[in-house]
């Protein structure tokens, strides 16, 4: 059965690397995933005022959308489309009066009760397929590659939104590095931010903590970090250009395709740091 | 360490209360822990802690809390929330505070300062949620 797909605005500009690699991926697993025929931007961050119910319009929006598609889950690639998603998605299932006020506010929408799920790409593949039914389909197992699971904010917070049900020690990114053949080294801050938004706002406070984590990851031997965000993507890969560390990064859909064998131009490792290419070529990893 | 004044001259109840309205915590129930600036990214480079805002929120002190930088780097993280062993949503009490000073008109970041080449590199998604949480 299909999926709706809520793919989000940075996924098709900046971060074609993570989406063209899930998507093909998936087809090749078998999970046919449908993006929404129309959408919006979900927001980005999710408004904690509590009278600011405005800012909750744009996710809500994209849910009834999926709703109209008649599909029971939402699946997300981007880790702030998830978070944002998954917690307009709660709060518009248990929180009544806000509930009231939003439908009534958008009275041309249909109303929504918070009856579709929103799930995260890697726990869609974990329930959908499993870790030992995608150990079987792997025909590159990434032997040897020492890779740090990075979850970032977004993925594990707040705790009941988590795609792991062990929020404070999650290990769903680990299970998925080691059916792809990877050895995945968890590293103490690997929940820990980036410096998210705020390298807009105040780099040197945001790069931080960019370093903080790059260098935990780093101390765990690690060859590569694995990320699902995109904002950590910039924060963690190219802005080390400013950092003193140097470790490579890449996208988990990008291992992903390249465990099941898929054609590297499909991974756009162009859009990935310079480190990256070079590790992988060393590895002999195929690249276009 | 900067002397504090307590007095009805310095203290705004109504400041208190409104931190209370918009972000839906009470302020009142933390018990200065310091397990929120433990854990936050951003203390270290900012020199301002989670901990002294929440004191300060307490007594409704609009100067000191006007000196104190943390909710403005603050990325809402919500690693200070789900520790709290007080159930404080403390980025809560944070996203109050901003937008207190954004609800002014005051903007906490300027589109036409950030560097072109910046513009044309960063994802969509930093420019949606920086705008989003720290512009009026």
């Amino acid at each position: 059965m299909a999926t709706s797909y809520y793919p989000g605005c940075t996924l098709k500009t900046k971060a074609r690397n993570l989406e063209v690699a899930a998507l093909e991926s998936a087809s090749v697993l078998g999970l046919e995933l449908v993006e929404l025929p129309r959408w919006n931007c979900c927001g980005a961050v999710y408004s904690l005022a509590d009278d600011n119910l405005l800012n909750l319009l744009a996710p809500v929006r994209v849910l009834i959308r999926a709703l109209e598609q008649g599909n029971d889950k939402l699946v997300t690639i981007c880790s702030m489309c998830y978070n944002t998603l998954a917690r307009a998605n709660r709060m518009m299932r248990e929180d009544l009066e806000k509930r009231h006020t939003i439908n009534g506010f958008m009275d041309e929408e249909p109303d929504y009760a918070g009856e579709i799920q929103v799930v995260h790409y890697l726990d869609f593949l974990r329930d959908e397929l499993g870790w030992a039914e995608l150990r079987k389909r792997v025909t590159n197992p990434l032997q040897g590659l020492k890779v740090a699971p990075y979850y970032g904010c977004t993925l594990t917070r707040p705790y009941e939104i988590s795609l792991d049900p062990r929020p404070e020690a999650p290990t769903i990114m680990s299970d998925f590095l080691e059916a792809l053949g990877a050895t995945p080294t968890d590293f103490p801050h690997s929940t820990t931010c980036c410096g998210s938004y705020q390298v807009l706002a105040d780099p040197q406070s945001a790069l931080a903590s960019a370093e903080n984590v790059l260098g935990s990851a780093i101390s765990s031997s690690a060859d590569i970090l694995a990320l699902s965000c995109p904002l950590c993507e910039y924060n963690l890969g190219l802005r080390q250009r400013d950092l003193p560390t140097d470790i490579p990064t890449i996208f988990f859909s990008q291992l992903l395709a390249m465990a099941l064998g898929l054609g590297a131009d499909l991974c756009h490792f162009e859009l990935n740091q310079v480190n990256t290419r070079k590790l992988l070529r060393e590895r002999d990893f195929p690249l276009p | 360490m900067k002397k504090l004044t307590i007095n009805d001259s310095t203290t705004s109840w109504q400041l208190a209360d409104k931190i209370r309205e918009i972000s839906g915590e009470n302020i009142n129930t933390c018990m200065q822990c310091g397990t929120c600036s433990a854990v936050c990214p951003m203390f270290q480079q900012s020199g301002s802690p989670p901990r002294l805002v929440m004191a300060l929120a307490q007594l409704g002190l609009e100067d000191q809390l006007a000196d104190q930088r943390i909710y403005k780097v603050c990325a809402s993280c919500l690693y200070c929330g789900v520790r709290c062993p007080r159930g404080i949503d403390v980025p809560r009490v944070m996203e109050a505070l901003r937008q207190i000073t954004l609800r002014q008109n005051i903007d906490m970041i300027h589109p036409a300062q950030i560097p072109e080449a910046d513009m044309r590199e960063l994802p969509t998604i930093a420019l949606v949620a920086a705008f989003r949480k720290l512009t009026a």
